[in-house]
């Protein structure tokens, strides 16, 4: 199908929105009525037709306006994209993986046309026809990795792997659920993931860390992450806290609906060839409750989960203070009945809800 | 299923270097491009010797921005189980074979300000990629290449002549030595130097660094193990229950393959740590030869390799 990207603001007058296609594709995180970290891996190899498992880089109707909002938050904080001198070959890797991925999986939105080291990559939703030649950066508008994740949703982490361990050696990061590259950049594994709580206690670090620097060339894997976003906003970084942090404050029960966001993340890691380092992109979702609750098997669920979430996590993610809030929006989703197993909706099947 | 991804491909060359290595080329059966490695990657070769198949790491020692094949070197062992062998007489161009996708146990330090590659016979195999890809991409590299003798110089004479000044080449018989001491202490700050060669030449070289202070991050290492033959022992696997028999000429997680359990592994060769396997029960003693377990980890009898280590005694449990 031919995808009609949205005209649409992550920003001020926030007029982003998701249509019942999107709605359905969302990658609701939760396959239980509980939830507790796990390193839930799995390998990123497809998925159901129209998933947004289904290709290597997902491309939706959100495409154009993300990519928009990032050159504004570039043009604002060019700290926000940053790859250390040693970098330069795995954001080549980089631009590779995404457009040979994009070109084969989007052929009537993407192509790649190569003849040797002269490459034309012409990029028909953003309007790009460029002629480059590959390892050449002088050939490039921006360095390889800049250029791509202009190009490319979601936040990309490119890590390098030396000593058994990943460094945050560079990325580009716009749409990030409150942590900074400029503040993490240089940073080991165990270093950038300090702050976060109840994880390191249990181990989860370590065999995260295990799992990763086993990840190979040709086997991509996956995992689903989650946090709260009071309006549809990408960029919740520290760097901006002061604009976005206070409109946690700014919800009622009247608007708790349109403005409280499941924010999502799908995070992927690729082996990068050339290079040996690992990308690790994390792609952001947004999909407000009003929206999630019309399918029902979400909205029972939805609300057992943030109920019953421990305060460390509920703390941690940021909306602690608006939990009492949100549970009383989302118990009157929930009738008590059983839920099936399994983050999809299940619409069809899924029974309705018994007011 | 265990291991990397695997490529169907096709033997299109076999060329003996001298008396005891032999160079193959692989190329995709299916005609398509094979992926691009970085320098210093292998990949698992899966031989099917009768009624025992063997997966074998070798480096790949080709260009690795070349997509159309990839070169591998095996040295011949007569005394070894019969991988290389198997490679060196019952291999014939057409035939096809299967190998992984290739990992990088060894690869390059790309914030190096210069690699210094210290290679002992057959280990000179990864750096001929490294070098390839410092060439191709502008890394400073400087090699230093210990043979037994001028016959057995495996591309020494590609190596000395199209890098006449960074390859320097020494021959045991000629009593020439590398001169390891003054080579590290000469370094710009920024070197980082990589040994690929026997156990000793490993144990000297990181021992030299680390007496002349060089971090030890600075300093890279590789060394496939090759299963060593040993005394059949029995092992019984709690998970699969299953008791299984591992032969004279088996390893540990060859035998486990045998039986059908799907055991983790990657490099096959004592180096990677991904088939590393809990210890439940034991009777007996350990034969550790890998170079992953710490030795406190190999006194606390709870863990073992099954790739490369063995076991005599009585009882063996494993958590498999």
């Amino acid at each position: 199908m031919t995808i009609q990207f949205n005209e649409e603001t992550f920003r001020d007058d926030y007029t982003f929105k998701n249509s019942d296609w999107a709605i359905q594709r969302f990658p609701f995180p939760f396959h239980e009525d509980s939830y507790m970290y796990s390193v839930n891996m799995e390998q990123h190899r497809g998925g159901p037709e129209g998933s947004i498992y289904e290709k290597r880089f997902d491309v939706d109707e959100h495409y154009v306006a993300e990519m928009h909002d990032r050159a504004m938050v570039l043009a604002d904080d060019p700290l926000r994209c940053q790859s250390l001198p040693h970098m330069t070959l795995a954001g080549w890797d980089l631009l590779e993986l995404i457009m040979v991925s994009k070109s084969e999986d989007y052929p009537d939105l993407f192509e790649l046309h190569r003849d040797g080291d002269q490459w034309r990559w012409v990029n028909k939703p953003l309007g790009i026809d460029d002629t480059f030649t590959f390892l050449d950066e002088t050939t490039l508008p921006y360095g390889p990795m800049e250029y791509i994740t202009r190009q490319a949703q979601g936040d990309f982490c490119v890590l390098d792997q030396r000593d058994d361990n990943l460094w945050m050696d560079a990325g580009t990061v716009t749409t990030q659920a409150d942590w900074s590259l400029d503040f993490d950049i240089g940073m080991n594994f165990f270093e950038w993931h300090a702050p976060v709580p109840l994880a390191h206690e249990k181990g989860i670090f370590v065999r995260a860390l295990k799992f990763l620097l086993n990840i190979q060339q040709g086997a991509p894997a996956r995992r689903l992450n989650w946090t709260m976003t009071v309006n549809p906003l990408l960029d919740t970084s520290p760097e901006n806290y002061h604009k976005w942090g206070v409109q946690k404050t700014t919800l009622t029960p009247e608007n708790i609906g349109q403005k409280q966001h499941l924010r999502v993340e799908l995070q992927t890691f690729f082996r990068l060839p050339r290079s040996n380092a690992l990308v690790f992109p994390i792609r952001c979702y947004l999909c407000n409750f009003d929206d999630l609750m019309t399918m029902p098997k979400w909205g029972r669920r939805l609300h057992r989960v943030i109920r019953d979430l421990p305060e460390e996590l509920a703390t941690y993610k940021g909306f602690i203070d608006n939990r009492p809030m949100m549970l009383d929006y989302l118990s009157k989703f929930d009738d008590g009945l059983p839920t099936s197993p399994g983050i999809w909706p299940e619409r069809e099947t899924q029974p309705a809800l018994n007011t | 299923m265990s291991g990397a991804e695997k490529i169907d491909v096709t033997v299109t060359e076999i060329v003996p270097v001298n008396e005891l290595v032999t160079r193959f080329k692989f190329e995709r059966t299916d005609g398509g491009l094979l992926p691009t490695f970085s320098g210093g990657a292998h990949t698992v070769v899966e031989m099917k010797d009768g009624d025992i198949t063997r997966l074998n790491p070798y480096s790949l020692m080709s260009d690795p921005m070349d997509q159309n094949a990839y070169t591998i070197s095996v040295r011949r062992d007569d005394e070894g189980r019969g991988g290389s062998l198997f490679m060196h007489q019952k291999v014939s161009v057409g035939d096809q074979m299967v190998i992984s996708y290739p990992v990088n146990l060894f690869s390059l330090d790309l914030r190096a300000k210069k690699h210094l590659f210290l290679a002992g016979g057959i280990g000179i195999t990864p750096f001929l990629s490294q070098i390839k890809q410092c060439e191709r991409l502008g890394g400073a590299w400087e090699l230093h290449y210990a043979c037994r003798n001028e016959a057995l110089g495996s591309y020494v004479d590609e190596l000395t002549s199209k890098h006449p000044y960074e390859a320097n080449v020494y021959y045991d018989d000629q009593k020439q030595a590398i001169a390891l001491e003054g080579l590290l202490n000469g370094q710009p700050i920024g070197t980082h130097v990589y040994v690929c060669g026997p156990k000793g030449m490993i144990d000297w070289v990181r021992a030299t660094a680390e007496k002349l202070g060089w971090p030890r991050e600075a300093v890279h290492y590789e060394e496939f193990l090759a299963p060593q033959p040993g005394k059949p022992f029995e092992v019984k696997l709690a998970v699969s229950n299953k008791v299984v028999q591992v032969g004279e000429d088996e390893s540990l997680l060859e035998a486990m393959e045998r039986e059908g359990v799907d055991a983790p592994y990657l490099c096959r060769g004592g180096a990677c740590g991904q088939c590393e396997t809990r210890v439940i029960d034991y009777s007996g003693n350990f034969i550790h030869r890998d170079h992953w377990l710490e030795d406190d980890e190999r006194a606390s009898g709870e863990k073992i390799m099954p790739c490369v280590s063995r076991f005599e005694g009585k009882t063996l449990v494993l958590d498999r």
